[in-house]
């Protein structure tokens, strides 16, 4: 169930262990529960919450059937009925088996050193937003391409749509927040921040996002296993290209 | 019956809005994609159980007016969730019962007399081609069901191919004797247990705080309508508008089938099964899922309002659900021998 998820095998550890601090366990309603892990969206997060994701998920936990990371939290979905009946609440229950795994050491996922070149033309009707953007920052807009360029980012994780992915941290220069008008739709493929974070729209989609580059990227294949292209927590930086490359490399979107 | 792997479901009129769906399309959150699944859990259930399915079968949701259809086999089938009027061959069909129909004999859903979604279970399940684990039907990705999209006139749904080694029921040596459209099992007490007609359950939210002291005085003191602008995405709700003591920011987190979420506009949102798998709006309260199936069978316009329970009653309400399931897969298996 977890296929896009790297398990880790019980009882060994990969790369080193780590322990967590300051974590809490939430109810989500009465079928849910939430491991928050942090209030800072970042790369340190993203890895905590990572292998709090793959730890989880391989711990053999009853009656949970979907472990859902997000940026600073981890939320178990679970089947109040695979818990004993008189022993408390079903989200008692969990509460505490999953303090327990997270009481001690956990094992932290290997760090993946390989960087993915994302190709991505910027500007013109591809990115209408850059020359904005570097209005905002007080850049040019070739240094907008620069930064958000230069660097690799990490994949934090994947929402809002299918293969919708979220990558960070952008460089603190372009720091700019949401378009006051969200646009009625956003082509796909639009290569987009804000707020410090970048997202690539793997489906055309309204948005308030702002619009910088377009990748001819498909990040999503409902027929693969998993079906997303890279798995959170690649390292990823994005490889400026011209209209002609983009014509040349656009891939069908299913 | 015909045997062999073509059997299908003919659709003759395809109703406002039919769609494939299971238990939905568990495991795929993490990459962004939502469980979608039946609106209305219990109906979903409970029609499955009265034809002998498991739970998780796939059955067809239909919105605000039901199908016509035909089978090409004799096909055990079962109507549960709102009441329509259902008719084979002119004769009514009984709801929240199995009822075997003979093939090529028209199904038809007429006039509904209350709620929003009927549920249409037949024995073994539609077969159409899973996707990422579910046959759910995810509209917006076009993907699932059948074909990744509604029901349309002319579609051939396929039927699981019928199990030869399972036992001749009853209604299939009834059927061969009487010369009938179909035949129909005793009806069951398959209704929604412990109705509180628009009392919809909630435990507060982790924002529930956040919210000034009139908001939360309003959110349990006023109704809210359901507005026309709701799907299976989630239900807006209009009312009295519910604000924070100040401006929050929040960092997108993990949402649940009947989160209630409230944008910067003040109108909450419950979120339904066709949800996105994370949501950055302040959430004020979560819908103990026991009145999920009720909510789902609420129509725009209806009026809600909002009772606070602790969690541990929302959980025992669930459990209790549960429960009567229990019961009622049991009468059901003991209705088809």
């Amino acid at each position: 169930m977890q296929d896009a998820i790297p398990t880790i095998p019980p009882g060994r550890a990969c790369g080193f262990a780590h322990r967590l601090t300051g974590w809490q366990i939430e109810p989500v309603g009465d079928r849910c529960l939430l491991v928050r892990l942090g209030d800072q969206v970042g790369a340190e997060a993203s890895r905590t919450v990572q292998n709090v994701t793959a730890y989880l998920s391989s711990a053999g936990l009853p009656g949970v059937f979907d472990v859902v990371p997000a940026f600073t939290t981890v939320a178990l979905h679970y089947q109040p009925l695979a818990f004993a009946r008189g022993q408390g609440a079903a989200s008692l229950q969990l509460a505490r088996r999953i303090e327990r795994l997270l009481g001690a050491d956990i094992p932290a996922l290997p760090v993946n050193d390989q960087v993915i070149d994302i190709p991505a033309c910027y500007g013109g009707e591809y990115g209408p937003d850059l020359e904005d953007v570097a209005r905002r920052c007080g850049l040019t807009a070739d240094e907008v391409v620069g930064l958000h360029s230069a660097t690799p980012m990490s994949l934090y994780v994947y929402f809002f749509s299918p293969g919708n992915p979220f990558f960070g941290p952008v460089d603190p220069r372009l720091k700019v927040p949401r378009r006051a008008t969200p646009r009625l739709l956003v082509e796909a493929g639009s290569v987009a921040i804000a707020n410090g974070i970048t997202s690539i729209y793997q489906t055309a989609l309204p948005g308030g996002w702002n619009v910088i580059a377009r990748t001819p990227w498909s990040m999503f294949d409902v027929t693969k296993t998993p079906p997303t292209r890279m798995q959170p927590g690649a390292r990823v930086r994005f490889h400026p290209i011209s209209p002609s490359q983009f014509a040349q490399m656009q891939e069908p979107r299913s | 019956m015909t045997r062999g792997p073509f059997a299908h479901m003919q659709v003759l009129q395809p109703g406002m809005f039919s769609v494939v769906q299971d238990l939905g399309r568990l495991g795929h959150q993490h990459h962004g994609v939502p469980v979608t699944g039946a609106m209305d859990e219990w109906s979903h259930r409970v029609a499955n159980m009265l034809v002998g399915n498991a739970d998780d079968a796939a059955v067809l949701e239909c919105t605000l007016t039901g199908p016509a259809v035909q089978f090409s086999r004799d096909t055990l089938l079962a109507v549960c969730g709102a009441q329509v009027r259902i008719t084979a061959g002119e004769r009514p069909v009984p709801m929240g019962c199995a009822v075997l129909l003979r093939r090529g004999v028209t199904l038809a859903f007429g006039e509904r007399s209350s709620g929003a979604r009927m549920y249409l279970a037949v024995r073994g399940g539609f077969a159409t081609t899973p996707v990422l684990g579910s046959r759910s039907t995810y509209l917006p990705g076009n993907f699932g069901g059948h074909e990744g999209r509604a029901l349309r006139k002319n579609d051939r749904v396929p039927l699981a191919p019928s199990d030869p080694d399972a036992p001749t029921l009853v209604l299939e040596r009834i059927l061969v004797q009487s010369g009938l459209p179909f035949v129909a099992a005793a009806r069951l007490g398959t209704e929604l247990p412990d109705g509180s007609p628009e009392g919809v359950r909630f435990i507060p939210g982790p924002q529930w705080n956040a919210f000034s002291a009139e908001a939360r005085e309003r959110f349990v003191s006023q109704p809210f309508a359901i507005s026309s602008r709701s799907n299976r995405m989630g239900y807006r709700l209009e009312g009295p508008g519910l604000r924070l003591t100040k401006p929050l920011e929040m960092i997108s987190e993990a949402t649940s089938f009947g989160t209630v979420q409230v944008p910067p506009d003040g109108q909450p949102i419950v979120l339904m099964a066709d949800r996105q798998s994370a949501g950055g709006y302040p959430k004020i309260a979560y819908v103990a899922s026991a009145d999920l199936p009720r909510l789902a069978q609420a129509l725009p316009g209806a009026s809600i309002r909002f009772t606070p329970v602790a969690q541990q009653a929302a959980e025992q309400a669930w459990l209790d659900l549960e429960d009567r399931l229990a019961l009622v897969r049991e009468m059901a298996a003991h209705a088809l021998t």
